[in-house]
Parts: structure tokens; sequence; C-alpha cells
């Protein structure tokens, strides 16, 4: 995995942003998602991990990486769907992920969805969080990779937040993958799960 | 001011606004808060471009100046509603300054980029949208909006041309027909397609208003626009088509190219480098 993310060099602006979803990506990969899921990168800033993650499980050919961010590559900054099948939708401006996970979990998707913390920032998001919660999705998870990025802070914390609109909503290590793939594989059968995975340093 | 890049000027212009003209306050969405000192009237609202316009619109509703400011996507297309009734239907002033502009940020794709920004904004009544080819007309637009309350939007980018034009309007370089227009950071790329052509080449950065009453003797255009092709075609229509004339609008065809590489790669793909738009311009000769 390391050698996957050395050659995904180029966009060290998001390396931030990249390496603090990497280990929640692995999880999701490697030991949470079935054959029918669906997996939403919502949070498209500094794909390399999701590239690398995709490479390492077979799901794009092993020296794709090699040619991140080129005229002819189908990787870049920010994934696009169309030309990289391995990607459920193209991201990179914030705060659309969360929305079309509600739709896909309303058709009867069982859908996780990635975002970020600083990403919240964007109304959009809230708009989904309130809805999923008031019409009790069961099939939809949100988690929030949170390495403490958004400028003004979430006072009183993104799980709280999440649980106000009846989410089922916890915080974890989000460099436990253990703990990762215990919130990410619990039985809820309430409504919509929200794990806040935390990552400091 | 020495910035070398119309972003870097940009920032040194509001900088320096800011600790001169009370009435400036700057209004950021993440986007440019390293950039700029701290200041009590810089506000960074967070990743909410929706709110960074309302919050303009509030400040100039008490009679301040805001400058607001994040890539072309996030500026002009994501704030959309608030763009048209916050600050236009309110009838309410602001200088809106984007980076980013068709493809700077062409690794990053399509999110960040707008190659449709002027021809969003240009269906809105009021707006000056200035298209700067050079650093030093970045700061004669920025410096000129500041002294204003209109609406205005400021397009700048990474490309540059070699030099400044002085002059405002249509700026006719070069006598001939037809005449080349060659819009913002195009004229270096139109002046090297057409050193051995027998063309006119003018220049234009203010598109809006655009100069109807400079094409008063033109009969044939060909209208080289850094962002989507034809954007101000109906412009030069309303100018010269009530007489028999030529009119080919070169621009982007496609905002769907789907590449990654670099801006010179894309120019090229979209035909906006010398030797394309020496070929458009050779094929209508």
């Amino acid at each position: 995995m390391d050698q996957l993310l050395e050659r995904l060099a180029g966009d060290e602006k998001h390396d931030r942003s990249s390496y603090s979803t990497l280990d929640v990506l692995w999880v999701l990969y490697d030991r949470v998602l079935e054959e029918d899921d669906l997996f939403l990168l919502s949070k498209g800033h500094g794909p390399m991990a999701y590239y690398a993650v995709l490479a390492a499980k077979g799901l794009i050919d092993e020296e794709e990486p090699d040619g991140f961010g080129a005229f002819d590559s189908r990787l870049g900054y920010h994934p696009d769907r169309v030309v990289l099948p391995a990607a459920a939708i193209s991201s990179g401006s914030l705060g659309h992920g969360l929305p079309i996970a509600v739709g896909t979990a309303l058709a009867g998707r069982r859908t996780f969805v990635l975002v970020g913390d600083g990403e919240l920032d964007e109304g959009s998001n809230w708009e989904a969080v309130q809805l999923a919660g008031r019409l009790r999705l069961q099939n939809l998870t949100a988690i929030v990779v949170d390495n403490a990025s958004a400028t003004h802070g979430w006072p009183g914390g993104i799980a709280a937040r999440f649980a106000l609109e009846r989410w089922d909503a916890v915080v974890v290590d989000g460099r436990d993958r253990d703990a990762l793939e215990a919130a990410l594989s619990g039985n809820h059968v309430a409504g919509p799960v929200c794990v806040v995975a935390e990552v400091r340093g | 001011m020495t910035a070398t890049t119309m972003r870097g000027r940009f920032y040194e212009l509001t900088a320096a606004a800011l600790e001169r003209d009370e009435r400036v306050w700057a209004v950021l969405a993440d986007i440019g808060e390293s950039e700029l000192p701290r200041h009590p009237r810089l506000v960074n609202v967070g990743i909410r471009e929706q709110l960074m316009i309302g919050v303009a619109a509030g400040l100039a509703l008490e009679g301040k100046r805001p400058v607001v400011h994040s890539y072309a996507p996030f500026l002009v297309e994501r704030p959309w509603e608030q763009i048209k009734l916050d600050l236009t239907h309110q009838d309410l002033g602001a200088v809106l300054v984007s980076n980013g502009a068709s493809y700077d940020a062409s690794r990053a794709g399509r999110t960040h980029q707008a190659p449709e920004d002027v021809a969003l904004l240009a269906t809105l009544p009021g707006w000056r949208i200035e298209v700067p080819g050079h650093p030093d007309e970045l700061e004669r637009a920025f410096t000129r909006a500041l002294a204003t309350d209109e609406r205005v939007y400021i397009r700048t980018t990474l490309e540059r041309n070699h030099a400044p034009v002085s002059g405002d309007g249509l700026v006719v370089l070069r006598d001939g027909s037809p005449l080349v227009v060659a819009v913002g950071p195009t004229l270096t790329p139109v002046l090297e397609a057409t050193s051995d052509l027998a063309v006119g080449v003018a220049y234009l950065t203010t598109v809006r208003p655009f100069p109807h009453d400079a094409f008063e003797d033109v009969d044939d255009v060909v209208l080289v626009e850094p962002y989507l092709a034809g954007t101000s075609a109906a412009e030069v229509t309303k100018a010269i088509g009530h007489r028999p004339h030529r009119l080919r609008a070169l621009g982007l065809e496609n905002p769907e190219l789907r590449r990654y590489g670099t801006p010179e790669e894309h120019r090229a793909a979209h035909g906006l480098d010398a030797r394309g738009i020496r070929t458009a311009l050779v094929d209508l000769l």
C-alpha cells in the first residue's frame, strides 16, 4: 500500500486529506462492503488513498497509479465515474455525495458514503442528514472522516448533530481498523448510521 | 504591486484595500485565506459558498464594499441563486473575483473548472464582467471596481499575455478584415497565430457591458474567447447583425473534456493555442 501511495505523487496540497481516509477505505473494501453494496466517496479531495485501495483490491490495474494526474490517465485529483467506473460517483465539489446517497438508499441499495468534517460545512449535507433521519433510512451509513479540518470546527461534536436528527451515531478512532470494522458492520436497525472516524496528527 | 500572477496580484491588492478603505470587506469560503493577512474585515465563512454570497449581500446592504473570492465554479455556479437574488434582484453591489478559470485546475477535473461562468453571469442584468489578460489589467479592473458600487465579476487565470494592453473597450491593435477579437488571455496566442495573416486584431477585456458601438465599421468578426465558445456571439450579432456579416466564435466547445493533464494540454485540446486558432482562421479565410 505504501508503494502504491508513493506512486500517486503530485497532489501534495491534499496529502493530509488523502491519508486521513486510508484506514476507513481499507476496512470498507477489505472487510465490510459486499457485492451488492454501494460506496460513494463524497470527499473527492485527495483521492490517492482511494486509488491505492482500488488498485490493491484489483478494481483498477495495478500499473494505473503511475499515470496519476496525466492527460490520458483515468486517475485525476478528483474522480470521474464516467472514465473510472470503479468510482460510483464523480466528486470534488463538496456536499454532493450524501444527498446522492439518500437517493440510492431510497432506491433500496445498501449505501456507504464517506464525507469529511470540513465538507460538512456545506449546507447540502445537512438537508440530507435531516431527511435521512426523518425517513429512517436503515440502509444508509455515513462515515465522517474527522481530521479537524473545518475552519470553524464543530462545537459539541459531529456525532451529536447527526444524533439530533435521529441517526445512530458513534465515534471511533479512524486509525483503528478493528474498531472501524465493528462500527461499520454492526446491526443498526433503527435508522441511518453515522460513524465519525477521528483522525488526529 | 509585484505579483506576477493575476491571482497573486489580487491578494496584494485586497490586503492593501483592507488597510486603506474602511468600506472594503473580504468574504472568503476557505479558498484564499492562507494568502491574505488576518484582518478584522476579512471573514472566512468556511466551505459555505451560498452563505458567502449572502453575507456579501448583507454587507452591501449596510453600505460596505464586499470583495468575494473563490474558484470560479464555487463563486459563480454553486451560489447561483444567491447571486441572482441576493445581489442582482436586490440591486446590491459586490466585487466577485474568481480563480481557476476554464482549465487552470486541469488535473483537478471538471469540479474545479468553470468555462460557463461568464455565460451564466451574462444572463443577469447589471454586471460588469472583466476578463483581464495580464496582472496589470487585473489591477486596473479591480481598482476601478472598488471605486464604484457596481456588481463586478473579475475572472483571473494563470494564463497571461506577454504584455498588458492599455485602453478601455475594444482596442484595435491592427486594422484588417476579418477582425479577430481576442478576449483576455487569448491575445498572445492570437498574435502568434495571425502574425503573417492578412487579418485585423483587436483586444477586449470588459466583455459586459459589450462595446456594440465599437463594431460600427466591422463586417467580419472572429471572436476568440477563453471560455465557452459563443459566449459573446449574440452580442456581436446585436452590433452587426442588421447588415451582411460573417461571425465565427472560437472557445471551448466541450466543457466535458474528461481529461486531466496540464493547462497547456487542455488549451491545445480546445483549439485555443496558437496552432488551433491559426487552423480555424485559415479554414475561414
